[in-house]
């Protein structure tokens, strides 16, 4: 073979930064479709949001963008628990989520994303942090600080967030719900509260992976639609609901499309985790990680 | 009523809604009522799978984008036929092109379905769900497939030039006229198929997926190829309402044939006009793409994707059975003394 060693390093390198990325995009979809069961195929507009409030907000008042997406954490959760309260009355009570809430989602992932067109164009927006830009370099390898910073901070998140799913009694009543709502109201947890608590926090996550992903690079309203087909496919692949799971697909598809920008062209990239995705659900649906 | 009455009194409705057209002298009627009725046909198609199977499709732009690029690339072999093809094949095919529109429906929907097939039978045998995510990221491939695809103009486009004028019978008809043409009937078509559908045996066995699949499976439904059947009938559909469209336009490009505004549409029709009847979607259709031309001249393009999506979530939280739901409860309440 004629690839050159530095070059297959690098692009390993650089697959793994970008997998620490997708770990933090994927991890709100792997509660809220892992362990819910709540189809939120709209969570990628959430993220493309999370992007735009933290281009606002940058670009206004010069803030870190990260800094910006942990100040607005709050607001997210409170949007998610609001997103629940309205899917949990019209289309779980009723039994109807399967083809209405899918519905439901869609429209919202329409309804943002029009509105964001409307708002600030289709113009590609950027922000700035003292990060984006310097390169580290250890020896032929490359680490850009673009992608190292939020690589390592979306890593935090997700450690923290295993922690808070072990360790606490709300954490434990998530997972809970993901395997026996009845049980849980046995033990008189409110499954509904619970469910809306975790619902708040994947979509808090999405403030977050919005911040990643305008730093990484700019960002335009439709960006997000790319993204739906990569966290599905990390979600499944990653075993519905398993964090570390998450983080080693998200890593493996992170190498592969590095791979595949690399040797055969970044026009391509996007087709891979279709393939990723296919491939999983015909041979393995159950993941990597999966019970 | 039989099926092939109700067709022939389609057919008629058809002609005369033509002959009202043609008699009101506007080139834009024929402009504006091409695209509802091509989301007639997109809505019905969606509405075969959606509606009656309950098994969600969120690629109805790939679909069309299908039938598309097959009529560009078809377009195109045709167009130098010598280039393409090697001596004796071409020589053999040379006197079937160009292609009539008509066959490119017909080769359009084919591969179409081919590939609704393929789709149905990688994902189908998983809960719905992983379909309706499956359909999503498909969408965003063949997107991928198209940009990369040199031969039908890759990210920079196809043009494709319409004739003037087109004679039938010794009609002479403006070229806009004849797809108006063809595509009413090819509502004609998917309207009177939906509606057969939905009152055969075949029908019924999708209303049993649709409300218990679990239980339809126990009790000796063969699931797995009714959902086949559904997808295939569904996508074939969609790709033949993709085949006038490059004729129409004149130039295709990816990211506008691709365009979000088929998805949503061919979702917000049937569930706006209501999923468990053939009405439902042709309803919704109408309502909507009329509102969407209007609203497209008077205020702009992106506001009436807008009203859509908004439209949509409203309509699922607050009447989930559609325009002819609500109408039915009505009916229903004023029977009853």
């Amino acid at each position: 073979m004629g690839i050159p060693l530095d070059l297959l390093i690098n692009a390993i390198v650089a697959g793994l930064l970008l997998g620490g990325f997708y770990a933090a995009v994927t991890v709100g979809i792997s509660i809220s479709f892992g362990m819910l069961d709540v189809v939120n195929i709209a969570h990628p507009a959430f993220i493309i949001l999370g992007s735009y409030i933290a281009y606002i907000l940058n670009s206004t008042t010069g803030v870190d963008p990260i800094l910006i997406a942990i100040v607005v954490l709050p607001a997210f959760y409170l949007l998610g628990a609001a997103i629940y309260q309205v899917y949990y009355l019209s289309f779980e009570r009723r039994g109807q989520e399967a083809l209405r809430g899918l519905a439901f989602f869609f429209g919202l992932l329409f309804i943002t994303e029009v509105s964001l067109i409307l708002v600030f164009g289709v113009d590609y927006r950027y922000v700035e942090a003292v990060y984006i830009g310097p390169t580290w370099r250890l020896g032929f390898v490359d680490f850009p600080l673009r992608m190292l910073v939020p690589c390592t901070v979306s890593l935090l998140m997700v450690i923290g967030l295993q922690l808070f799913l072990t360790r606490t009694f709300i954490g434990r009543a998530i997972q809970a719900v993901a395997q026996d709502q009845l049980a849980l109201q046995l033990l008189a947890a409110n499954p509904i509260r619970i469910k809306r608590i975790a619902f708040g926090i994947s979509i808090a996550t999405a403030a977050l992976a919005g911040a990643f992903l305008i730093i990484i690079q700019p960002v335009e309203p439709s960006v997000g639609r790319e993204y739906i087909g990569r966290v599905f496919a990390i979600c499944v692949l990653g075993g519905m609901g398993s964090l570390p799971g998450t983080v080693i697909a998200a890593m493996l598809l992170g190498v592969v499309e590095s791979f595949t920008a690399t040797f055969y062209g970044p026009s391509w990239a996007p087709a891979v985790s279709f393939g990723f995705l296919l491939l999983t659900l015909a041979v393995r649906p159950a993941g990597i990680l999966g019970r | 009523m039989r099926p092939w009455k109700f067709f022939l009194l389609a057919l008629a409705v058809g002609a005369i809604v033509f002959a009202l057209a043609l008699a009101a002298r506007s080139d834009y009627l024929f402009f504006a009522g091409f695209v509802v009725l091509q989301f007639i046909v997109l809505a019905t198609a969606w509405n075969i799978l959606g509606g009656y199977c309950g098994y969600v499709n969120f690629g109805s732009a790939a679909f069309f984008a299908i039938g598309v690029y097959t009529a560009v690339a078809l377009h195109k072999i045709g167009a130098n036929s010598g280039r393409y093809l090697s001596g004796t094949v071409a020589e053999f095919l040379q006197p079937l092109f160009p292609l009539s529109i008509a066959a490119l429906v017909v080769l359009s929907g084919a591969v179409a379905g081919v590939i609704g097939f393929g789709m149905g039978y990688l994902t189908l045998r998983l809960r719905g769900v992983f379909f309706a995510i499956a359909t999503l990221a498909m969408a965003v491939v063949l997107q991928t497939l198209v940009i990369n695809w040199d031969f039908v103009g890759g990210s920079r486009g196809a043009y494709v030039i319409r004739p003037d004028s087109m004679t039938i019978g010794g009609f002479k008809l403006d070229y806009i006229q004849y797809l108006f043409a063809i595509m009413l009937v090819l509502a004609v078509v998917a309207l009177s198929v939906s509606r057969l559908i939905e009152r055969s045996r075949l029908g019924y066995g999708f209303a049993t997926i649709r409300d218990d699949e679990m239980a339809a499976e126990a009790a000796g439904v063969p699931t797995l190829r009714l959902k086949l059947i559904a997808t295939t009938i569904s996508g074939a559909f969609m790709g033949m309402a993709g085949a006038p469209y490059p004729y129409y336009i004149g130039y295709v490009e990816p990211a506008g044939t691709f365009g979000l505004q088929y998805a949503v549409n061919s979702i917000a029709m049937p569930m706006i006009g209501g999923t468990t009847s053939w009405m439902g979607p042709l309803i919704g259709a109408v309502m909507l793409g009329s509102l969407q031309q209007i609203a497209t001249v008077t205020i702009s393009s992106a506001v009436n994707l807008l009203i859509v999506g908004v439209l949509l979530v409203v309509f699922v939280i607050i009447a989930p059975k559609g325009i002819v739901g609500l109408v039915q409860d009505w009916l229903r309440a004023r029977a009853r003394p």
